[in-house]
């Protein structure tokens, strides 16, 4: 009776498990064994170890701008996520029911729609012929268009648009819990909306914010259509980096180790996000 | 029900007009006359969507897609149900660490995804096959269909099932009369999202397709970084207005808020 | 030997023992409530005849058949649930047929069937309902049907009453015991709620700390409680310290806080004990006639009654008096309180001076 009792998880999560084990944990631990065989342009793949891709990546400043370049285009996503993303979500919870249905699809419906299509979207608006600069050119705000396209703020704008949604989810699951007679009681004792919204909203925001933003900076650091489509042959991230080593260049271990450090400076933010957040937060919100 | 302020409403508009804009341009364009990406555009025209049934190419990679959405939705579905149910109901030695794994594919940068597919199909030499991009899509798309199962088994009163138990129902009757009813809701909304992650997946895809299994995702990046001309932005209009039909769909039946937050009602 | 025979039934979850040596009798038919606070056991008691839980030890033997092995689904008894565990995606009718199927009934047998236990609960217009489109009330009566159309030996109520709301608890009280005569099933109550356990059963079973206290008519138990945790749970009681001085056949004499006053006799060694006085049987009478004087603390108005606290040198004494449309003695006022002597009740303080 005991016996099966404890067998039968393991019985329902059998094939997932498998699944999982074989498509999941054995290719990623290959994956990390390939980043340290390495690669000559006539030989491929050979069956060594070393930690020369590594050495390559770390001493060479090419990567290095790379990692700083695809790491700030993720901060600075996260920032504007936050800043509009946490307002947005907080007028959305404030709608009567049927307004707010209508602007959750508005909202939330993108996320649903090829990233290849709203990044199509954002390269016909983001062009040096393109809507934002015909138009302001045509208001005589600009006399030359302002580029924007190939340009890291250009990918910045894109990927806001991508990721918000997670943000405004993530926020909203915050607030939603909140008792919203406690912003009368704060108006009841004088608090302007601002007062109300900066000492009684936003605090009860917080761990939205803090689990939106980690949401939102993993996924922007490796996203791959946006910065590849808006971003050209030379605004280079980390992932188009691995993706050009793995399709065009062929050097599969180089391009392993380039993933295996993306893989693990995610992780390593991830934790200490973490960490911080529940050193901080702990015991204060149930 | 507080109201939103003046200045709440204008932001609530610009932020509108942001979300909006780049898939209104996008349809825009797609009605022009003339051969290149003009917008607001000279004319209204139906020439480039006439154009898509000149190229068979992205026809057959949205059959693709369609079937390769379907069928990893449903493998997902038929693992991922059981496992919800242990993980949901029985307490035991490594549920949290198999809950984890089954939400992994959530964590791990979908370009290193991308490339241990492609190391181990191409050693299991089933590299562009169609069953190889289901089991891989399968692994990307679980922890939806983990999540929204999760979140009903978890909401079920399971003195509903001790009922049936107690009018003599046995194991399997119970589940297939009461707890699989009861969870349908979630395993139905799971399938959705799963199908439509499917079906939009790119960075993914991109590694593990071959000429003969090109997904849509992949055929319009490609021909985006080649070349930009209005057949893409009418392709992608389609690809639009299929999302927007299957959204409303959803919206109508299970609540769009409840599919992408979890239930909230 | 009974209809439903426990014996010694225990069940201990790592250290703790939720349920301790339990035994309990019903006759066929009887209405028996357990009755106790939260976390008394009393649930525990329930899923164990249910079938939910595994005992530690002893037996439940329904019908002179042991339940021990048996697998809830084979038991065949009515569970009436808390939350009623209605199947949400079924109708009425869906919902009560759900046990006949199980059983193979079908056809005819099985319609008239749901139409007498339809009939039973006053649902028969609804049948074709979804739970989500009835009021707690109607939820509950399915629930009722579903559970007796099995024709179960023992019907289990979980908490029936506690979802609905107080006008509606005590219209249900009255339904419930009525469907439980008609149906003349042998039944089985858990229950917090003192007077749902007064109002509908034969005998209460008062359960602490996964005990059996005392079981009992509701009369019998209000009237002589064993101990002061069944007087105050069941009904108000005011409780005093006092000492035992003597008992025989006259009375007993006590000393409460350097008052004589008298008791009935009891079966008690003398030294200290308890007095329990319920705030109904002290009456407010003219001086003459009092026992104590007492200061009107405060005082509520209930409607049909007034609820008093009073001050004396025994110490504070609730007092409820039936409202008679008179004027009643004001806060600060001094009233004369009295009385019977036999409406005392002695209970030991501990077990050190039980006879």
């Amino acid at each position: 009776m005991n016996r099966l009792a404890s067998a039968k998880p393991w019985l329902l999560s059998g094939p997932a498990l498998l699944l999982f084990l074989v498509f999941l944990l054995i290719p990623l631990v290959m994956t990390f064994l390939l980043s340290f065989n390495s690669f000559s342009f006539y030989g491929g793949i050979e069956e060594s170890y070393g930690l020369g891709n590594y050495i390559e990546i770390l001493s060479d400043s090419y990567f290095y701008e790379i990692f700083l370049r695809t790491f700030l285009i993720a901060l600075g996503t996260t920032i504007l996520c936050v800043l509009l993303g946490v307002p947005e979500a907080y007028i959305l919870l404030r709608m009567r029911p049927f307004a707010r249905s209508l602007m959750l699809l508005v909202v939330l419906g993108p996320l649903l729609i090829s990233v290849v299509v709203r990044t199509l979207g954002w390269s016909i608006l983001l062009g040096n012929k393109g809507v934002i600069n015909e138009f302001l050119i045509r208001l005589d705000l600009i006399s030359s268009p302002v580029k924007m396209l190939y340009t890291s703020g250009g990918i910045v704008v894109a990927l806001v648009h991508v990721m918000i949604p997670f943000m405004i989810i993530a926020v909203w699951a915050a607030l939603q819990r909140r008792d919203a007679s406690a912003e009368q009681a704060a108006e009841s004792l004088g608090a302007s909306p601002v007062k109300v919204f900066t000492r009684i909203v936003l605090p009860q925001a917080m761990p939205g914010i803090l689990s939106g933003s980690l949401i939102v900076f993993s996924l922007s650091a490796s996203a791959f259509a946006t910065p590849a489509i808006l971003g050209g042959r030379r605004i280079k991230v980390i992932s188009t980096t691995v993706y050009d080593e793995f399709l065009n260049t062929l050097n599969w271990p180089l391009g392993a180790a380039i993933a295996v450090l993306l893989l693990v400076s995610v992780l390593v933010i991830m934790l200490s996000w973490n960490r911080l957040v529940e050193k901080r937060y702990s015991g204060v919100f149930e | 029900m507080n109201s939103n302020g003046k200045y709440s409403l204008i932001f609530n508009g610009l932020f509108t007009i942001f979300m909006v804009a780049p898939l209104v341009v996008v349809i825009g364009v797609s009605f022009t006359p003339t051969g290149y990406l003009e917008f607001p555009p000279s004319g209204l025209s139906l020439r480039w969507f006439r154009a898509i049934l000149d190229n068979p190419d992205f026809i057959d990679a949205a059959w693709i897609s369609l079937k390769l959405g379907v069928c990893s939705a449903t493998v997902s579905t038929i693992v991922a149900v059981p496992a919800a149910l242990a993980i949901g109901r029985e307490r035991f030695l490594g549920r949290e660490a198999l809950q984890a794994l089954f939400l992994s594919p959530l964590t791990v940068p979908t370009v290193v995804l991308g490339i241990a597919f492609l190391r181990l199909l191409s050693l299991l030499e089933i590299n562009g096959t169609f069953i190889g991009l289901t089991l891989c899509h399968a692994i990307i798309i679980t922890p939806f269909v983990l999540r929204l199962v999760l979140s009903s088994v978890v909401g079920i009163d399971q003195s509903i099932e001790k009922a049936a138990v107690s009018l003599g129902a046995s194991g399997w009757v119970v589940f297939r009369r009461v707890t699989l009813p009861l969870i349908m809701p979630g395993v139905v909304g799971g399938w959705v999202l799963a199908f439509i992650t499917s079906f939009d997946e790119l960075t993914v895809t991109v590694f593990i397709v071959n000429p003969s299994t090109t997904t849509l995702p992949v055929r319009l990046f490609s021909h985006i970084t080649q070349t930009t001309d209005p057949l893409i932005a009418s392709v992608s209009t389609m690809v639009i207005l299929f999302t927007v039909a299957l959204m409303l769909l959803i919206n109508r039946f299970y609540g769009l808020d409840r599919l992408l937050m979890g239930e909230s009602r | 030997m009974s209809f439903l025979e426990i014996k010694a039934l225990t069940k201990r979850f790592f250290d703790m023992t939720a349920v301790d040596d339990f035994s309990l009798s019903v006759e066929r038919g009887e209405f028996v409530s357990l009755l106790g606070p939260s976390g008394c056991g009393k649930t525990t008691t329930l899923q164990m005849i249910a079938g939910f839980e595994d005992p530690s030890s002893g037996s439940i033997i329904l019908n002179g058949r042991n339940l021990s092995k048996v697998p809830a689904r084979k038991r065949g008894l009515g569970i009436v649930f808390q939350t009623y565990a209605l199947f949400p995606h079924m109708t009425v009718e869906q919902n009560v047929a759900f046990g006949l199927e199980m059983r193979g009934i079908s056809g005819d047998d099985r319609r008239q069937k749901i139409a007498n236990a339809l009939d039973l609960v006053k649902l028969s217009h609804l049948a074709k309902r979804f739970p989500k489109a009835m009021s707690g009330g109607q939820r509950q009566r399915v629930a009722l049907a579903r559970a007796l159309v099995i024709e179960p030996e023992l019907l289990l109520l979980d908490e029936p009453l506690s979802n609905l709301d107080a006008k509606l608890r005590e219209e249900m009280q009255l339904e419930l015991r009525r469907i439980q005569q008609d149906a003349g099933v042998t039944t089985l109550l858990v229950t917090h709620d003192q007077s749902e356990a007064m109002a509908l059963s034969d005998r209460i079973a008062v359960m602490q700390n996964g005990r059996l206290m005392q079981i009992g008519t509701p009369f019998d138990t209000y009237e002589s409680p064993k101990s002061s945790f069944i007087s105050n749970f069941l009904g108000k009681s005011n409780c005093l310290d006092a000492r035992l001085i003597s008992t025989g056949d006259d009375g007993a004499k006590l000393d409460v806080n350097g008052i004589q006053i008298t008791g009935p006799a009891v079966n008690l060694l003398p030294g200290k004990v308890l007095i329990s006085l319920r705030p109904e049987r002290i009456d407010i009478v003219d001086s003459a006639e009092g026992v104590l004087p007492a200061r009107v603390l405060e005082r509520i108005f209930l409607g049909d009654q007034w609820l008093f606290r009073l001050e004396t040198t025994i110490g504070n004494l609730l007092v409820v008096r039936r409202n008679r449309g008179r004027r009643e003695a004001e806060p600060g006022e001094t009233v004369h309180i009295a009385w019977l002597p036999e409406h005392l009740r002695i209970l030991p303080q501990s077990q050190e001076n039980v006879a």
